[in-house]
């Protein structure tokens, strides 16, 4: 039996007496690609932040291969072996391409030695300039961030999770506001870390892109959870339509396409 | 040299130090407006050790930067609780608070001030500017310097990435303050007498607006704001009487005018900080600045960019 990457078991989140998360469970394996899925305002991104520690959860437990994590002050659960990216772009406006990608080397970092050592020409360095040719980055790497273009800056922050060696990454929307030739080399990038053993939790609105990387998927709607299984049969269950296209709408109606469950969800 | 020349270079090499130990908070996003307190202890420190024990300088001096930087790191746990303008307001009651205390204290003068027997000329501040300069440039290339910029950026972020946000901004708020009291000791030797009145608000306000109007983003900003700052009235008060005499000339005046009042350095001072402020607002050297003069010096670069 393999054990649980990541089990989330009876989430629940309040903001106030707001209710955004409500007893949600469901886990990723070791390995696994699972991709969370769901319309806008849905809970996704706040179970991101749970997961991560930006947020603590009100209720239930997140464990990270069996332990639970949620005492785990946030900047310390990076170096259990998890790294995420962000839907609104989180990059540091000020640093160049090379140094954000440096700083999510920081959870590897060991001792003062590592913190007090020139970073130019260091293997750090090196390491990152790899880390950014793999991903058809090198061109900008001394460039200050602020000023690039939106789908490179949106690779960057993958980059940057990456450079964490984590063993289990969240993406949120990491495909938006790419185009159809950047999304395909997207993916095959994501199916190569996949093939290294990384385990893939994936928030995105691009169908095609959930199909083809990932294999499992949990469906929120209004912070609950209302689906859990493939793939490629999400887009004929009851519930996942409803919630994209309201109650009035069904499968016989054939709104969904191959291409997207809702084109209004992105 | 001579002495008004010694002055000045003195002067400005202690103004460099003190710049830089704002610098280190404000680049990790912490606006520091007690600088005048911590230079203050620092230049009492010195000046005490040396009046009272007769310790030599290399003694007063690195002990005018523990002192400080010792208080700067106790402050900045309950300090940097409080965030932007409370902030700015919390350093600025410690320096207030300093003040009072050193005017109240009569082992230190009160308002009378110490007089301090051991004299530096200017090489001693100068060597300690650049050896200064030296450590905050390396520091600025380290991991450590990277998570300093990083804070200043993205505080949730830079905790995500492992970053223990608050070790970084206590050790940068405490490295500047032992700078700024190591400022105060140069102070004390170069001038052979303190007095509480010298570290005043307005000092504060200066030495904050070095830093911004230089630049939060490089090292090269605080060399930048305070060499500007510091040598500006000076050029103005040989250029102003010149300027008055010519513009005097020009609407046909054609006997000696008197030299202009004082008050107009310090107005033409704060025009051009207004002005910057305005045209400059992340200072006058920023990191896209560096990068293009890099950019311009390295051959294989620009090739890169040609071909891109
Ligand atoms: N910090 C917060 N305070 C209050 N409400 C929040 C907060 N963060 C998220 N929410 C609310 O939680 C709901 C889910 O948001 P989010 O997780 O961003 O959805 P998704 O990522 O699925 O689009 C939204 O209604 C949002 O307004
Ligand atoms: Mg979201």
């Amino acid at each position: 039996m393999t054990t649980d990457m990541l089990s989330i078991e009876g989430v629940s989140k309040n903001f106030g007496g707001l209710s955004v998360i409500s007893e949600v469970s469901f886990s990723v394996p070791e390995g696994g690609r699972v991709a969370l899925i769901g319309p806008n305002g849905a809970g996704k991104t706040t179970m991101f932040n749970l997961v991560s520690g930006v947020y603590r959860q009100t209720a239930g437990a997140i464990r990270l291969r069996g332990h639970d994590i949620s005492n785990v002050p946030s900047r310390k659960r990076v170096r259990l072996g998890m790294a995420r990216s962000f839907q609104n772009i989180r990059l540091m406006p000020h640093l160049s391409v090379i140094e954000n990608v440096m700083l999510g080397q920081q959870a590897r970092t060991k001792s003062l030695a590592d913190m007090a050592m020139p970073l130019s020409g260091s293997r750090w360095r090196r390491e990152a300039e790899t880390l950014l040719g793999e991903m058809g980055l090198d061109t900008y790497p001394g460039e200050v961030v602020a000023t690039l273009p939106y789908g490179i800056r949106k690779k960057i922050e993958v980059v940057r999770a990456l450079a964490a060696q984590p063993q289990l990454l969240l993406l949120d929307e990491p495909a938006a506001g790419l185009n159809q030739t950047e999304t395909a080399s997207l993916r095959d990038f994501l199916m190569g870390i996949s093939r290294r053993g990384v385990t893939l939790l994936v928030v995105e609105h691009d169908m095609g892109l959930v199909r083809s990387l990932c294999d499992h998927a949990v469906v929120l709607n209004f912070g609950r959870k209302i689906y859990e299984g493939s793939t490629q049969t999400v887009h004929e269950d009851p519930l996942v339509l409803e919630a994209y296209l309201g109650p009035r709408h069904n499968v016989a109606q054939g709104a969904v396409t191959n291409n997207g469950v809702a084109g209004d969800a992105a | 040299m001579s002495g008004y020349w010694a002055g000045i270079l003195s002067i400005l090499a202690i103004n460099i130090v003190f710049a830089y130990g704002i610098f280190l908070p404000v680049a990790t996003g912490q606006l520091n407006l007690g600088g005048a307190g911590f230079q203050a202890l620092g230049a009492y420190a010195a000046a005490y050790a040396s009046a009272s024990f007769g310790l030599p300088v290399y003694v007063t001096i690195p002990l005018a930067a523990l002192l400080a930087g010792a208080i700067g790191a106790l402050i900045a746990f309950p300090i940097l609780r409080t965030r932007g303008v409370y902030l700015v307001l919390a350093t600025f009651a410690f320096a207030e608070v300093v003040a009072g205390s050193i005017l109240n204290s009569e082992t230190l003068g009160g308002a009378m001030g110490l007089s301090v027997p051991a004299f530096i000329d200017w090489q001693i501040p100068v060597a300690v500017a650049v050896l200064v300069s030296l450590f905050v440039f390396y520091l600025m290339s380290t991991r450590f310097g990277l998570t300093m910029r990083a804070a200043h950026d993205d505080e949730v972020v830079t905790d995500l990435m492992g970053v223990n946000i608050r070790k970084t901004q206590v050790t940068a708020f405490g490295l500047g303050a032992a700078l700024a009291g190591l400022a105060g000791g140069l102070y004390a030797h170069t001038f052979s007498f303190v007095e509480i009145q010298g570290f005043n608000a307005v000092v504060s306000i200066y030495v904050l607006l070095y830093v911004l109007l230089g630049g939060t983003q490089t090292a090269w900003g605080p060399i930048v704001g305070a060499t500007f700052f510091t040598m500006l009235p000076e050029v103005l008060r040989e250029t102003l009487p010149t300027v008055k005499q010519t513009l005097a000339t020009l609407v046909g005046i054609t006997e000696p005018v008197a030299p202009p009042d004082e008050s107009w350095r310090l107005v033409i001072l704060g025009v051009l900080t207004v002005l910057m402020m305005a045209f400059r607002p992340e200072g006058l050297i920023t990191r896209t600045m560096m990068e293009r003069l890099q950019f311009r010096r390295s051959p294989s670069r620009a090739a890169a960019e040609v071909s891109a």
